[in-house]
């Protein structure tokens, strides 16, 4: 198109779909270039041990920790910067959300970070500070969850949110959804057998009563596991950070 | 609108009575999924849609009843915006409300919680607030001047018969479903997406039927060139159509479940969510706030627009950098270096297109300056376009890593978000709705020009308490996590920084306190306006505005 540029621009602003049009490909752009390689880099999630999905009874935790807006005000990601490392522990690695259907990496930090809370305080302490926060930490502003150890944990389409994640790509098999329910049972069980769990899920998941409160699985013990596990599964003995594939 | 005059001689419009079946069949579905649900929280969702349905088909009843339908093609749809004016102002006030509320929870925690009653803690209320004030008292605010606009530059009324007003109620029972879901503890976590599958999807259909009535009346424009306020309304739309079409890829844990997961996992979801969240701050809050100021400054100071050529380049640079500032919100996290380094340079490169629409808006004063003195309306617009070039200013600063890694996390994100949102969103807003208030209800003016001048400085300052407030806090706990002791240990504890930000805390809930009762004047000064005597000055369709004559150029 010969003559000035203004004049050429004068067909957007007559036609209103060449118009569209034009916004449809300027906006497509930044996005497609960000976001498409992140699914085909192999680098962009690195290869490490010990990363499993959730339990049945950590799920049920973590969809607490979502209907509840934790996320609003504590993040689960760690940045690679001294004082977040000696505070909260080793910089948060992508591999260690990739099966968080969506991510829980927060933005704001109201309280601290969660990335890898888990074991870090007792499960009576978890109890107590989620009751009332300030009966152990003086100085906090978050809202008391009292009535989380009132109200029985309702699990009984846990099935199927296993179901839904094993369709986007979570490796739940047969066996993990078929024994969902006794699953979900016995981590909240000391004296159940613990076999079916640790064949399932590893050795190193948490079965006790983690509320407190034997014979009722309560919505605090859904949420006390979940915040037990975080950032817990990664076995760091066996990875390296600055080995060449995990530097990016 | 295939013909108006046929459709008088048929009786009921044919649009309404579609609209009174998809309203009958839509409660009857929900009747039935809320029977057949064992999820009580797809009942209850379900139950706020068939009380939704069941309204929307008692209007249109009584509309088709009443002659409410008839169409008057020859005169402006204003009925629609003036309804538009209410519910911004409405949801306004709840939505700043709400604000203030979660505010006083952080300021003062042992009384403003309840131990027994989940809905109205931090968590539940915060989502509330931000969806409250962007997409209630924003989403509002744009709806109703984009009809309001875009009939103006085209010389058209609004295409689609009673569709407008699906689009406009349609909306509103997409907040009520919601903020209540909200309430009740229904999230999907993501910010400012966080209406569940069900509630999304009607959004979606709202969407297409709004995106229909925009472009149907551009296409019936008597005016040869679409006016540059029409790009940014619909850059808007058709962005945020995009946008949230794409983060909300997800699969329902079961048709008559609440619940739903997202396609997307860890580090992916990231960066869609942010690539979502920061263009929601684009999209929404920026280009479709650029359209009102577009139209509303030039047309208040009764000047052209400045410069023509800089609306052009400034569109499109605007457009197409946003959409790559989103990793800015991921510095030193899992997401890859390079994504990281891609966001900040645009973001730091869209500092000078954000400029651009700062500079076209007060240049567009030239000549008419002495209005900032003797019309506060005029003053309110030209300091929202003072906060918009603070607040991109500050932003870009804000992108860069080394800034970053102080700031993010921090309550400055919070003071930077306000400093748009408050300073420039909301004073476009009032700016704009104080203009069309006289104009929609046919009277002289406003019933008081000095209660504006009231609105103006509570507002003001109040803005400037809650920004300063979230700077000090934002700065301060930002160097007490990085803080050593000469040994080498971290200096304070997180707890530490929690009660060292209380004195801003409750700085901040002063200002926002000021900024809401600002808003209780516009109320009152607006209401007043509504009840003086009219002046019988029909617009019609023959007016061209003052703005619009630069699109003949």
């Amino acid at each position: 198109m010969a003559g000035s540029p203004w004049k050429a621009h004068g067909a957007l602003e007559r036609h209103s779909l060449l118009l569209l049009i034009g916004i449809v490909i300027v906006v497509a752009i930044g996005g497609l270039v960000e976001i498409v390689p992140l699914f085909y880099l192999h680098n962009t999630i690195e290869p490490v041990q010990g990363m499993r999905p959730y339990t049945p009874l950590e799920l049920e935790g973590r969809d607490i920790y979502i209907r509840e807006g934790c996320y609003v005000c504590h993040s689960q990601m760690i940045r690679s910067l001294r004082d977040e490392v000696e505070r909260y522990g080793h910089y948060s690695l992508a591999a260690e959300s990739m099966y968080d259907h969506p991510f829980q990496w927060g933005a704001h930090r109201q309280g601290p970070d969660l990335a890898r809370v888990g074991g870090k305080y007792s499960d009576g302490w978890h109890r107590d500070h989620l009751t009332n926060p300030r009966s152990v930490v003086p100085e906090s502003v978050m809202p008391p969850y009292r009535f989380l150890a009132e109200t029985t944990l309702d699990y009984r389409d846990v099935a199927d949110k296993m179901r839904t994640m094993r369709a986007l790509g979570v490796p739940y098999t047969d066996d993990d959804i078929k024994n969902a329910v006794q699953d979900l049972r016995d981590q909240d069980d000391p004296t159940a057998s613990p076999t079916g769990l640790h064949a399932r899920y590893g050795k190193n998941v948490n079965i006790r009563d983690f509320a407190g409160d034997p014979g009722r699985i309560t919505e605090m013990d859904a949420l006390i596991a979940y915040l037990q596990m975080l950032g817990t599964l990664v076995d760091f003995s066996t990875y390296q950070a600055d080995a060449p594939n995990n530097l990016r | 609108m295939t013909d108006a005059l046929a459709m008088r001689r048929q009786g009921p419009p044919l649009d309404a009575a579609v609209y009174l079946v998809v309203c009958l069949v839509g409660a009857f579905l929900m009747t039935v999924g809320a029977a057949m649900s064992k999820d009580p929280l797809f009942q209850f969702e379900a139950e706020i849609f068939i009380v939704g349905f069941l309204a929307g088909a008692a209007m249109l009843l009584m509309g088709i009843m009443g002659g409410a339908f008839r169409p008057e093609p020859e005169k402006y749809m204003d009925g629609v915006i003036r309804a538009g004016v209410i519910a911004t102002l409405f949801w306004g006030v709840v939505g700043m409300l709400v604000g203030v509320v979660i505010a006083a929870q952080l300021a003062f925690p042992r009384i403003m919680y309840l131990p027994d009653f989940g809905p109205l803690n931090f968590g539940r209320l915060r989502p509330l607030h931000t969806s409250g004030v962007i997409f209630a008292f924003g989403g509002n605010a744009l709806i109703a001047t984009s009809f309001y606009v875009v009939q103006r530059t085209c010389r058209a009324r609004l295409f689609g018969g009673v569709t407008p007003w699906f689009v406009f109620w349609g909306y509103q029972l997409f907040i009520v479903s919601a903020a209540l879901g909200y309430l009740a503890g229904i999230t999907r976590s993501q910010e400012y997406a966080e209406p569940e599958w069900m509630t999304t999807l009607w959004l979606v259909v709202i969407w297409v039927a709004y995106l229909l009535v925009f472009l149907g009346t551009i296409w019936k424009r008597k005016e040869p060139h679409i006016y540059v306020a029409n790009w940014f309304y619909l850059a808007f739309i058709v962005t945020i159509a995009i946008l949230v079409l794409v983060n909300n890829m997800e699969l329902p844990v079961g048709l008559l479940n609440h619940r739903s997961y997202p396609v997307w996992a860890g580090v992916e979801s990231a960066m869609v969510q942010w690539w979502y969240g920061h263009n929601a701050v684009g999209f929404f809050l920026t280009a479709g706030f650029l359209a009102m100021m577009y139209y509303f400054v030039p047309k208040r100071a009764e000047r052209p627009i400045y410069s023509y050529r800089l609306s052009i380049v400034h569109f499109w640079a605007l457009i197409f950098i946003y959409i790559w500032a989103g990793p800015h919100h991921l510095h030193y996290t899992a997401l890859p270096q390079w994504t990281q380094t891609l966001g900040m340079t645009f973001s730091i490169m869209l500092w000078m297109p954000s400029w651009g629409g700062m500079i076209n808006g007060l240049m567009t004063l030239s000549g008419a300056w002495d209005k900032l003195r003797t019309d506060p309306v005029v003053r309110m617009l030209v300091v929202s376009l003072a906060f918009y070039g603070m607040a991109t200013f500050e932003g870009p600063v804000m992108s860069i890593r080394t800034v970053n890694a102080l700031s993010h996390y921090t309550d400055w994100t919070i003071g930077h978000v306000h400093s748009g949102a408050l300073g420039w969103v909301g004073f476009v807003t009032f700016g704009s709705v104080y203009c069309m208030v006289p104009w929609l209800w046919k009277k002289e003016r406003l019933y008081s020009n000095s209660l504006v001048e009231w609105h103006f400085w509570i507002a003001t300052t109040g803005i400037l308490l809650y920004i300063t407030s979230m700077w000090v806090n934002g700065i301060m706990e930002g160097l007490m996590w990085r803080e050593y002791t000469p040994q080498g240990f971290l200096a304070y504890s997180f707890a530490e920084t929690v009660s060292a930000r209380h004195v801003g805390n409750v700085v901040r809930l002063v200002g926002g306190l000021m900024y809401l009762s600002g808003v209780f004047i516009m109320v009152y000064n607006c209401w007043r306006t509504v009840r003086m005597p009219s002046v019988e000055r029909a617009p019609t369709l023959a007016m061209l505005p003052a703005a619009a004559a630069i699109a003949a150029e």
